[in-house]
């Protein structure tokens, strides 16, 4: 990268590598609209593969190579696939959706507006007087940005981390609550809670002597039922017997 | 001139490895397979033990029939074995098979990285024809598709993370430059770690669930007929190529052999990739499938920490030795 001193720079006599990324750009800015304006849920995330795409084949061409492979290993590799899992195990209707369609959408879109503009203001701010050097060495290799990634931006990369560890460990959390409070005992296994009684204790089993223990540990177990979520102990007995 | 005629010479010679070596793969698991099962595989097309069979298959695939279901979504129901088959082709571009410039179709920075992104966008094909053929059995498939590729991805990167930790770059051609025989006890976990991995993003036995033709009738690809099935097909066999000389390139040495290495480095690296393509086969007919939730379990309790602890020792290795 070189300061703008230098004359050649213009934007009025664009080279080709100039061209192919304003085109990819365009490409890229009209497969987002569809993605945001389609009434087909499941084709608003395979545009918007397109959309990923396209900037990946933007940072190609801004040399930053190792950026580019890494925004389609991740983002069209297995942020749209889980998109699609989501799509495809909730409703993933053929043809349009009426219902597809927030009212917020002027809330939206000026949301949207506001982020593009302060992010267009800041990068065009940072960088309106840097130049990349396409013919010299790449200036994104992979050397490089690992080289800046770690010397100059460690702090950030470690506050990130962190914050992605705790956005695990919250998923985790939240997984295994939902479960707990859903989830039905099964037939045949250990009550997770004593939100509903077990199936096997039912104590109409005419099985020998069993039909004589039954009414004394019924009583037992229904003020506990709604206090304790402690695990259920009379499963175990039947298990073991 | 000189340029565009390079360009193309090696544009043409990774095509045509795209189109023979996956019909050779093919062929070779007819007879393996039925020599292994005690039988003789295809005897009669083309004359000399049935050599010809899969011509002869495409052929007839060819004359099939494309049938479009009524309730489809058209275009991405067509678009979809597409997006199956050109990962693969684009992969293939980034292997080397031999030492120097002239033995891969282009030298990439980020290679490794390059080669697993491609991979995973493949996966989409499979995702795009379930959902598309407005059948239940295929969406049954592309769920269990995106379900595994979400499991196995992340330690097959581990794995490859591993060995381009040793090497200290994450070119192709770097890794196997700096490869030394005693790199391969050093990286075996991860090796088994990635071709396991790879296995179950290809749907191979036996981690075929996403296709089980005896529950989910083929998943993904229930209602394709003629040549859109071909090219799923062969984007399968495709697909098991690449992973043998990925495995090849990042685990085995790829042109480094005992002897020979100089002029005859790509033979190595066939070998080994004809090697691994027989484990494949042997792997198909050997073990049951297994299921869905043995499946999931397996990738996250035995792989991942398998490859986690493949990057501990990596780490460890390196810093004993510089």
């Amino acid at each position: 990268m070189s300061p703008l001193a230098q004359a050649p720079h213009g934007f009025l006599s664009p080279t080709g590598v100039e061209i192919a990324f304003l085109l990819v750009g365009l490409v890229t800015f009209g497969a987002a609209l569809v993605t945001v304006t389609t009434r087909q849920l499941v084709h608003a995330a395979l545009w918007l593969v397109v959309a990923l795409g396209g900037i990946a084949v933007e940072y190609l061409l801004l040399t930053a190579e190792f950026i580019a492979w890494v925004q389609v290993l991740i983002y069209v590799g297995s942020v749209v696939v889980l998109l699609l899992f989501g799509l495809m195990l909730t409703k993933a209707p053929i043809g349009r959706s009426p219902d597809a369609d927030s009212g917020n959408r002027w809330v939206a879109l000026a949301v949207a507006a506001a982020a593009a503009a302060s992010l267009v203001w800041v990068v065009v701010d940072a960088f309106r007087a840097t130049w990349i050097d396409l013919d010299g060495a790449a200036a994104g290799s992979t050397k490089v940005t690992g080289a800046s990634l770690f010397q100059n931006w460690v702090l950030p990369f470690e506050a990130l981390s962190v914050l992605l560890l705790a956005a695990l460990v919250g998923a985790i959390v939240l997984s295994r609550k939902a479960k707990a409070e859903s989830a039905p005992p099964p037939v045949n296994g250990r009550a997770v809670t004593q939100s509903s009684p077990p199936v096997t204790d039912s104590g109409i089993h005419p099985i020998g002597d069993r039909t004589e223990q039954d009414p004394q540990q019924q009583p037992q177990q229904q003020p506990e039922s709604g206090s304790e979520p402690k695990s259920e102990p009379k499963p175990e007995q039947e298990g073991a017997r | 001139m000189n340029d565009a005629l390079d360009v193309g010479l090696r544009l043409l010679a990774v095509f045509v490895v795209f189109l023979t070596f996956p019909l050779i793969v093919g062929q070779t698991e007819h007879k393996v397979m039925a020599h292994m099962q005690g039988r003789l595989g295809p005897m009669y097309a083309g004359g000399f033990h049935g050599w010809a069979q899969l011509i002869a298959d495409g052929v007839k695939f060819a004359q099939k029939e494309d049938v479009v279901p009524a309730g489809a979504d058209r275009r991405v129901f067509q678009l979809a074995p597409a997006v199956a088959l050109l990962p693969y082709l684009l992969v293939l571009l980034a292997i080397p098979i031999g030492p120097g410039e002239g033995a891969v179709g282009q030298v990439l920075d980020a290679g490794v990285f390059f080669v697993l992104a491609v991979m995973g966008v493949g996966v989409l094909g499979s995702l795009m024809a379930g959902w598309a053929s407005a059948n239940k059995f295929s969406l049954l498939g592309g769920l269990r598709t995106a379900a595994q590729l979400l499991a196995y991805e992340l330690p097959m990167l581990l794995a490859a993370a591993s060995v381009a930790m040793a090497a200290g770059t994450v070119s192709l051609p770097g890794i196997v430059s700096s490869f030394h025989w005693w790199w391969l006890p050093w990286q075996i976990t991860g090796g088994l770690v990635f071709f396991v991995a790879g296995l179950a993003e290809l749907q191979r036995p036996p981690f075929d669930m996403p296709v089980a033709d005896s529950e989910i009738i083929f998943g993904a690809y229930t209602e394709y007929t003629g040549l859109r099935f071909a090219l799923f097909l062969l984007a399968e066999y495709a697909g098991i190529v690449v992973l043998c000389g990925l495995t090849t390139v990042l685990f085995l040495g790829g042109w480094h052999g005992p002897w020979g290495a100089d002029g005859l480095g790509w033979l190595w690296t066939l070998l080994k990739t004809a090697l691994l393509a027989f484990v494949v086969i042997w792997l198909r007919v050997t073990y049951p499938r297994l299921r869905e939730d043995q499946l999931q379990k397996f990738s996250w309790t035995l792989l991942v920490p398998l490859s986690l602890a493949q990057i501990a020792l990596t780490g460890i290795v390196k810093v004993v030795i510089s």
